[in-house]
């Protein structure tokens, strides 16, 4: 090949590259930015910063962030409860926490294991991560699932996420860090591995998803009846303001009481469908009943409800 | 150009669902060279987002359309595209059961009545899919051996109100497709309900897409004679279904 042709064909790739980095100008300004949650911790009690989520369903547009977070600055370093649903949220917690102070993340607390509460510890694996035995070893066993699944709602936010699992288990029920003493409740209901956290020095009430706040609950792990006995156990304790997994806060127990009231209904009501001969596809038209207007996202939660726990209800009528 | 405009907005309004790219096909494979009309008399109730891909709910009920004689229930992109056939002899043309699903797919419904007209209706279902290539926890274990076959069911007596007497049925069988490596086919293909006198109130042929240890709802004419219904059945490989139906 001759040296002319050779400059020539440098020339021809130049102009390729300048008019392909041209065309990709167009585009990569949106699709190669990470996806910025725009993450704003509020200030709910002393040392005490809540993130709260949308109390919607996943989609590509809320990334996930569909789920409160929070952490706890006490003197000895951060205590961070929940990651969030991606690898990038919990990059963009743990940075803004960094904005926030300077002191070190003492130790996460993953409240259970789903994956919008947990799937953010990739930015926190220098830390130990603390769930309750149960709660580490469905994380270990489905985590990979978790993750799938996460990819197919939220797509480009999930981008490298993985499964990580909680290196520490949570077994004393008090813990004392820097200036603030922790309850922890380990309780079931929600899923087989639930953590609630009492901050008893400023009286927040960390619930994880034993409560809901003004969006239904949700179920595919859940045993009502260990449910209601767990947030007997949450109305019991002495608390000043409840952070529930998601929705907003509350200074009382009325997030307790709609949870619960929620949980009723949905066991009455597959109750009396089971026992009137009622098929599970009869079931999807079932009217939202008006005191749960409030709560977001009922319809859906309820056909979900209908696949995981219908089938026990009409198993018990046949005989 | 306006004419060409209608026939597009009319077929997207009709029922998107209806005219999947696999629909064509399907129905020259199917119901080739025979009479399909859409018809919203034939409802096939589902959930929007299929939660567990093994088991969706799915319930054909007919109601106002006299002579049905068969209902065939398909999914589209499904490997296996057809679900279940139904023949209401005494029944009314209405059953309920849960399939598996591969990936996002209409249901689709459709009922022939003596005239050979089939009537059709429509669902889709979202999904995050593999229903058909997993396999069944049964085939993971033993236990199913000793269970294999076994019917719970139970009749629903009709209040006064209700137009008809519901039954119901499961029964313990891994309905294998064939789809999961390593794993054969292995599924339920031939259910009868009976009356005392043993004329069939309802046939039902199964496919491999009916969920593991199936149920399902029919529904008999409120005055029908349920006291000794009975259950009779095959699998693939010709293990035997009979049990009598607990009032």
């Amino acid at each position: 090949m001759s040296r002319k042709k050779l400059v020539f064909g440098e020339i021809i790739a130049k102009k390729c590259l300048f008019y392909a980095a041209g065309i990709l100008s167009l585009w990569l300004p949106n699709g190669a930015q990470a996806f910025d949650y725009q993450l704003k911790p509020q200030l709910v009690a002393k040392n005490t910063y809540l993130v709260q989520g949308a109390t919607e369903d996943f989609s590509v547009k809320n990334g996930g962030n569909i789920v409160n977070t929070a952490f706890i600055i006490t003197g000895a370093g951060v205590v961070v409860i929940d990651t969030g649903p991606t690898k990038r949220y919990g990059e963009q917690l743990r940075a803004a926490i960094a904005k926030i102070t300077p002191h070190p993340i003492a130790r996460v607390f993953i409240t259970h294991p789903h994956p919008d509460h947990f799937l953010g510890s990739q930015a926190f694996k220098d830390v130990g991560i603390f769930a309750v035995p149960r709660s580490v070893e469905m994380i270990a066993q489905q985590g990979g699932g978790f993750t799938d699944n996460m990819y197919r709602m939220v797509i480009d936010a999930a981008k490298g996420t993985e499964s990580v699992t909680p290196t520490q288990r949570v077994t004393e029920p008090q813990l004392t860090v820097g200036e603030h003493r922790f309850t922890l409740l380990t309780l079931t209901g929600h899923t087989p591995g639930d953590l609630a956290i009492l901050d008893t020095t400023t009286g927040v009430l960390f619930a994880g998803d034993i409560v809901f706040h003004n969006r239904t609950p949700a179920t595919p792990h859940a045993a009502i009846s260990e449910w209601l006995r767990s947030l007997d156990t949450l109305q019991a304790q002495k608390f000043s303001l409840l952070v529930a997994g998601h929705g907003p806060t509350a200074v009382d127990a009325k997030p307790i009481e709609q949870t619960r009231a929620y949980l009723r209904w949905l066991d009455a009501t597959l109750s009396q469908a089971a026992a009137s001969g009622k098929d599970m596809s009869e079931l999807l038209v079932t009217p939202a009943p008006a005191q749960f207007a409030g709560l977001s996202v009922f319809r859906a939660e309820f056909e979900r409800s209908l696949a995981h726990l219908y089938p026990r209800y009409e198993a018990a009528q046949l005989k | 150009m306006k004419r060409s405009l209608w026939v597009l907005l009319l077929a997207m309004n009709g029922a998107q669902a209806a005219d999947s790219i696999r629909w064509e096909a399907l129905r020259n494979q199917f119901f080739k060279g025979q009479t399909i009309v859409a018809d919203a008399r034939v409802k096939v109730l589902a959930p929007k987002a299929a939660e567990d891909s093994m088991n969706v709910p799915i319930g054909v009920k007919i109601e106002g359309l006299a002579d049905v004689e068969e209902v065939h229930v398909l999914a589209d992109y499904n490997p296996i595209v057809k679900a279940i056939e139904f023949f209401p002899r005494g029944a009314l043309p209405a059953l309920a059961f849960r399939l598996k699903l591969q990936q996002t797919s209409p249901i689709r419904a459709l009922a022939r009545t003596k005239n050979g007209v089939w009537h059709m209706g429509v669902a889709e279902v979202d999904a995050a899919g593999g229903g058909c290539t997993a396999p069944s926890f049964g085939s993971g274990t033993n236990d199913w051996r000793a269970s294999l076959n076994n019917v719970s069911s139970r009749v629903f007596t009709a209040s006064e109100a209700a137009a008809a007497t519901r039954v119901r049925f499961g029964i313990k069988h891994p309905m294998d497709t064939g789809l999961a490596p390593g794993i054969p086919a292995f599924f339920i293909e031939k259910l009868s309900v009976q009356d005392a006198s043993g004329k069939e109130v309802m046939r039902i042929n199964a496919f491999e897409p009916i969920s593991e240890n199936p149920v399902f709802s029919i529904d008999l004419p409120a005055n029908a004679a349920t006291q000794t219904l009975s259950i009779v059945g095959v699998d693939n490989q010709g293990n035997k279904i009979n049990a009598k139906v607990i009032r």
